[in-house]
């Protein structure tokens, strides 16, 4: 039996269907990332989740209990906003202990309860500080310890990180996934950074324009995406749009030249123009061996950015992107050189559309 | 919170009833003049008043001569302000907030002691010179509104780079302010000028104590004499306010819109 | 810099230093002594004490019930589930409604609630109340005080609106995850949060309706002794035979609107700290 049990989701505001359908089984413990981009509705499930919005229809039952009822003030749930939040007019301490001063816990609880929370997160000597004196991510931290103070049944994050620096967001993601772990509560992330999705998540969720495109662990929805959304959305993608030679041996025309897929071209007819998915890390520079696929081309640009050097390549109509590690015996190559790149057969998906996805 | 939707109509019926209704009584007392019927013979009686006409006249040239005094003292300050004198900027604040601080009765008092007849500057001497006097003070009452107004306009646009661009192509510091700076604040500029505009209209304690006939004294003496033609007067000054009021809602609106494009 | 000069000296010329010049002449007797006998004499004059008195009580009066019911009419239009286009027709009456001051105010009153206004006379017809008998009087400190509200309700909504938009929605939210009621949120979080703004708020209204003559000129003339109406006498007739004691009074008043807008300011800028 699951902890968290979403069935049939929907949700309109009048003649705009947001949520179109959403079903989820979440086991407890488990930390389960909605992902997609701006207007998705993943924000509006977790919204519904927390009481925040009323579903159009479905139900959604927490630890055996249907809670698409109750106030939200009434389902114990914990809730981390993008702009932190946190009441102004209190201190740290306050803030943390408002959730238990609300239930009429006696003092000497809330403040072990606080002091507790403060070393959790690793700032125990600002319990006296208000919000305005923090920094953004100290100001996350404590609504996260805010959040979780009150021992709820189910953690929601609606976007948390965004708000923040980007040295500041890498590092908190990691403390708060650490956290979750060792506390061992079920938890709803939101985010449209698929970054912080892949890195964190124990499941994800891809959402898009208010339905679900994929369920997976991050290895699954990166390797094996299912739909060309998440194809898209999720890591970067080189395209390669050519004609299909031969759809039963897997053999493929781009710009002039032959590329075989061991994944198969199922559904194409021969001749038809098509567009394969190829990640960039699957491309090396050189000619490769038996076994591989290798493309001559010219070199577009060199951009080097520090521990990584990105190489664009152009053939004719398609350009392919790939990655090398810096080489401080090796300086990385020259734009307008022509070069070989190769990868291997079982690198190739065949995107499910006839057009090329938009970039 | 829909709930608190019943109650907040509540509040807000009450207050309307409570703003409109000395409003429409004004209204119909104004229309009471001619016994037992309903007419317009108060507003007729009162504008054919020379004595009226004389103030009301008077009211709307201090007007605008209050209005173009403001934005020739205000529009450069403001300007040099944000271009060059950051520092000055909390001190001329702090003068522009004075006049809502200090009761313009003490404003006029101290006009008075100061440019009496056996001061340095005896400008209460003679008719011309006192409506001069009432004019900067009118300048003075419009201060605060005038420059918030133009500052807000400024902030909305690239003053330096505008004035380097100006530069660059030979123009001088007057002819940056009145073709360049100035058409761009425009509606800043509209804003306090309606602002002022509503404020010379209505205005009584300095004309009165300075013994210059205007609108607001000539509204008050007949207020003292006559019964229906004060509301008639009321519900025109109402009317001004408003309309002063609505313009400064539409250039308002009009200059978010250009702000968006 | 000399650009600023036209500003300068007119700011010098006709605000700075006119009042500069009358509050300190508060400090100097008839015969260009200096004197502390004008400013003591504001305390022990029955008259001018009394002066003071009634407008504080008028301002205070007018302050507080602009006040509360100020902010009621704003959270109901901002904050209450009121149609979008209500907020800003109220916010446009605001501006107009608070700049109504003056003559035209005080004869808007009389002919509503006067002893044959509208008002007075519906009631006696359609209801039977004789509003007179109950010793009720607009040209009393009641009446003043509720043509006063006139204006300082709209003030109180065109000031007290950005702290109400203010309250992030945010904060309303995580005191209901938190378990807490809507008695909750406001008690410890939204009025908290807005105290100062209204505090400040109300001490705007007060130095606003302290300093206000005309309205009372028009509606009461000198049957209501306040202050800026013993003053407005005084410039006009010299009547206290003192002119340094109308100096005196000058300023009195300005020490008491100074603090008021003062303290305004200052809460204003605590507020605004707050929220970022």
């Amino acid at each position: 039996m699951s902890f968290l049990e979403i069935t049939g989701l929907q949700k309109s505001f009048g003649a705009n269907q947001v949520v179109k359908r959403f079903d989820l089984s979440v086991q407890k413990g488990e930390f389960i990332t909605l992902l997609g981009p701006s207007g998705c509705g993943k924000t509006t499930v977790l919204r519904m989740v927390a009481g925040f919005e009323t579903p159009s229809a479905g139900s959604i039952r927490m630890d055996g209990k249907e809670i698409s009822g109750l106030a939200p003030n009434q389902r114990n749930v914990g809730m981390v906003f993008q702009a932190y939040a946190l009441f102004p007019n209190m201190t740290v301490a306050e803030n943390i202990g408002f959730g238990l001063k609300i239930a009429k816990k006696p003092q000497p609880e809330i403040d072990a309860r606080v002091k507790q929370m403060l070393e959790m997160i690793k700032l125990p000597q600002i319990a006296d500080r208000y919000p305005f004196q923090l920094s953004g991510g100290q100001q996350q931290r404590v609504a996260l310890a805010r959040a979780i103070a009150v021992r709820p049944k189910i953690l929601l994050l609606d976007e948390p990180l965004s708000a923040l620096d980007a040295k500041i967001r890498v590092s908190l993601r990691d403390e708060i996934r650490v956290l979750q772990q060792e506390l061992g509560i079920t938890t709803l992330f939101v985010t449209h950074d698929q970054e912080e999705a892949l890195s964190m998540s124990d499941r994800i969720v891809v959402m898009s324009a208010g339905q679900m495109e994929q369920v997976g662990t991050p290895f699954e929805i990166y390797n094996f995406p299912k739909t060309r959304f998440v194809s898209s959305f999720v890591g970067t993608l080189n395209f390669l749009t050519g004609a299909v030679v031969d759809a039963a041996a897997g053999r493929f025309s781009v710009d002039g030249q032959e590329v075989i897929t061991s994944r198969g071209l199922q559904g194409a007819s021969n001749g038809e123009t098509r567009t394969l998915a190829l990640r960039p890390e699957a491309v090396v520079l050189g000619s490769g061996g038996e076994g591989r696929n290798s493309l001559t081309g010219r070199i577009e640009l060199v951009s080097f950015l520090g521990s990584i050097v990105r190489i664009r390549v152009r053939f004719n109509e398609n350009v392919v992107s790939l990655d090398t590690f810096n080489n401080p015996g090796a300086p990385p190559p020259q734009m307008g050189e022509d070069v070989t790149v190769s990868f291997g057969r079982g690198d190739l998906q065949l995107l499910e559309e006839a057009e090329k996805v938009a970039a | 919170m829909k709930k608190s939707s019943v109650l907040s109509w509540l509040i807000i019926l009450l207050a309307i009833s409570y703003f409109i209704i000395p409003l429409l009584s004004t209204f119909e007392f104004s229309l009471r003049m001619l016994r037992g019927q309903y007419s317009f013979e108060a507003y007729r009686v009162v504008f054919a008043q020379a004595e009226f006409q004389h103030a009301f006249i008077r009211s709307i040239l201090l007007a605008l001569a209050t209005i173009v005094l403001s934005i020739v003292l205000v529009v450069p300050a403001a300007y040099l302000v944000r271009l060059r004198l950051p520092s000055w900027r909390s001190p001329v604040e702090f003068v522009t907030l004075l006049p809502l601080v200090i009761p313009a009765i003490i404003i006029v008092f101290g006009y008075i002691r100061m440019f009496n007849s056996s001061s340095w500057l005896p400008l209460t001497d003679s008719e011309w010179t006192t409506d001069l006097l009432l004019t900067f003070g009118y300048v003075v009452l419009a201060l605060p509104y005038m420059y918030r107004s133009v500052d807000a306009g400024l902030r909305a646009i690239d003053v330096k780079t505008l004035t380097e661009a100006a530069q660059s192509l030979g123009a001088s510091s007057f002819t940056i302010l009145w073709q360049v700076i100035l058409p761009n604040i425009r509606s800043g500029v509209l804003s306090g000028s309606f602002i002022a505009f509503a404020i010379v209209i209505g205005e009584f304690t300095f004309a009165s104590l300075l013994n210059r006939p205007v609108f607001g004294t000539y509204l008050q003496l007949i207020g003292a004499n006559r019964a229906y033609e004060p509301s008639a007067l009321a519900i025109v000054a109402f009317i001004i306010t408003w309309a002063c009021m609505g313009l400064l809602q539409l250039v308002g609106r009009s200059r978010g819109a250009r702000a968006a494009r | 810099m000399l650009g600023m000069a036209p500003f300068v000296l007119f700011a010098l010329l006709f605000l700075v230093v006119p009042t500069a010049l009358l509050l300190v002449g508060a400090f100097f007797d008839r015969e260009g002594h200096f004197t502390f006998g004008n400013i003591t004499e504001l305390f022990t004059n029955p008259a001018i004490v009394s002066s003071f008195w009634l407008s504080i009580k008028i301002s205070f009066a007018s302050a507080l019930g602009g006040a509360f019911i100020g902010f009621f009419v704003a959270y109901a239009v901002i904050l209450g589930g009121l149609p979008e286009w209500m907020r800003g027709a109220v916010m446009t009456f605001s501006g107009v409604a608070s700049n109504f001051a003056g003559v035209p105010l005080a004869f808007a009153f009389l002919a509503t609630l006067g002893r044959v206004g509208l008002v007075t006379v519906l009631l006696r017809d359609w209801l039977g109340f004789n509003l007179y008998s109950t010793g009720f009087n607009i040209l009393s400190f009641t009446g003043l005080t509720l043509v006063y509200l006139y204006f300082q309700i709209p003030l109180m909504v065109l000031v007290i609106a950005p702290a109400l938009d203010g309250l992030k929605r945010e904060w309303r939210e995580a005191n209901a995850v938190l378990g807490g009621s809507n008695f909750h949120y406001w008690r410890h979080i939204a009025l908290p949060i807005l105290l100062p703004s209204i505090l400040g708020a109300t001490l705007l209204l007060f130095a606003n309706a302290f300093g206000a003559v005309a309205t009372a000129y028009a509606l009461t003339g000198s049957s209501l002794p306040i202050i800026p109406i013993q003053l407005f006498a005084q410039i006009r007739g010299d009547v206290l035979s003192n002119p340094n004691l109308g100096y005196a009074i000058a300023f009195g008043m300005v020490v008491i609107t100074s603090i008021s807008s003062g303290a305004y300011i200052w809460l204003r800028s605590y507020s605004e700290r707050w929220v970022r």
